[in-house]
């Protein structure tokens, strides 16, 4: 098998793509799409760190449960960023967040 | 490294993922960025496979690929009819350079032992399967609690989803 270094780096990669599509997209989706991309990156470091440590052969499955309840977050995340993202665009026209400014001090 | 299955999967996913999540966030059209995305997500549940964990992977395709993806594509096209983004980017410069620290920072971080012990090689011989996962779930030792507290959550979350999208001027309120 491949060293656990490998899916770090990976994982560091996909992440930081991640942050660049959120730190620099317009688009409120692409955001959204960007967000997705690190929480798999999260999600590859949680199952190799699992799948490499002693423990896992006393059955502690932290790092494979862990996971599941980050897929399951992650749905929910995604339907109510995409509930909020498309009501923005019924008022205002605009999924750009920068316009989306009604509660700027 | 010998050359094997395992190592041939291992870069074909990498080209999947990284690939994919280049793609989604260069792509001027984003329905275009929807498909790369599903390229990515692809590639993360063949990670899953390669550290033998099935049933994530069979969760990534079915609620990644299956609903998210496909909710995202919902979105896109709602929100693309009167869409007027001229430009991709906004301060890419500094974006671009901060995530490239980032990078450079963990990889530093994940290569060069700093704190002492080496990270593994190898992994270990035996491996949970699903069905300890499965009894892992309803165990009252185990994660019963965060198993119902997430079957909660994601069902305040639709509700949620639905009560902030209803339209109130097509249904009077």
């Amino acid at each position: 098998m491949a060293p656990l270094w490998m899916y770090l780096a990976v994982a560091a990669a996909l992440f930081s793509l991640g942050v660049f599509g959120v730190l620099a997209r317009r688009n409120a989706v692409a955001i959204l799409m960007s967000v997705e991309l690190m929480l798999n990156a999260v999600n590859i470091n949680l199952v190799a760190f699992w799948r490499y440590s002693e423990t896992s052969t006393d059955l502690l499955l932290n790092g494979y449960a862990f996971t599941a309840f980050v897929l399951i977050v992650a749905a929910a995340e995604a339907a109510v960023g995409l509930a909020i993202i498309i009501t923005v665009y019924r008022n205002r026209r605009s999924v750009i967040p920068e316009e989306a400014v009604a509660l700027k001090g | 490294m010998e050359l094997n299955a395992i190592t041939i999967g291992f870069v074909v996913f990498t080209i999947f993922t990284l690939g994919g999540g280049f793609g989604v966030v260069t792509t001027r059209n984003l329905f275009q960025g929807t498909i790369w995305l599903m390229v990515s997500l692809f590639g993360v549940a063949g990670y899953f496979i390669l550290l033998s964990a099935p049933f994530l992977a069979a969760v990534q395709i079915l609620v990644y690929i299956g609903a998210i993806a496909i909710l995202i594509t919902f979105a896109v096209m709602l929100t693309r009819s009167v869409t007027r983004i001229k430009e991709r980017y906004i301060r890419i410069v500094p974006s671009f350079i901060g995530s490239l620290l980032l990078f450079l920072i963990l990889l530093f971080g994940v290569t060069v032992p700093i704190f002492g012990s080496h990270l593994p090689e190898s992994a270990p011989q035996y491996v949970a399967s699903t069905r300890d996962l499965g009894m892992a779930l309803v165990d009252e030792n185990g994660y019963v609690v965060p198993f119902l507290l997430a079957s909660v959550l994601l069902t305040a979350a639709m509700i949620g989803a639905i009560f902030i999208a209803r339209d109130e001027k097509a249904k009077g309120g």
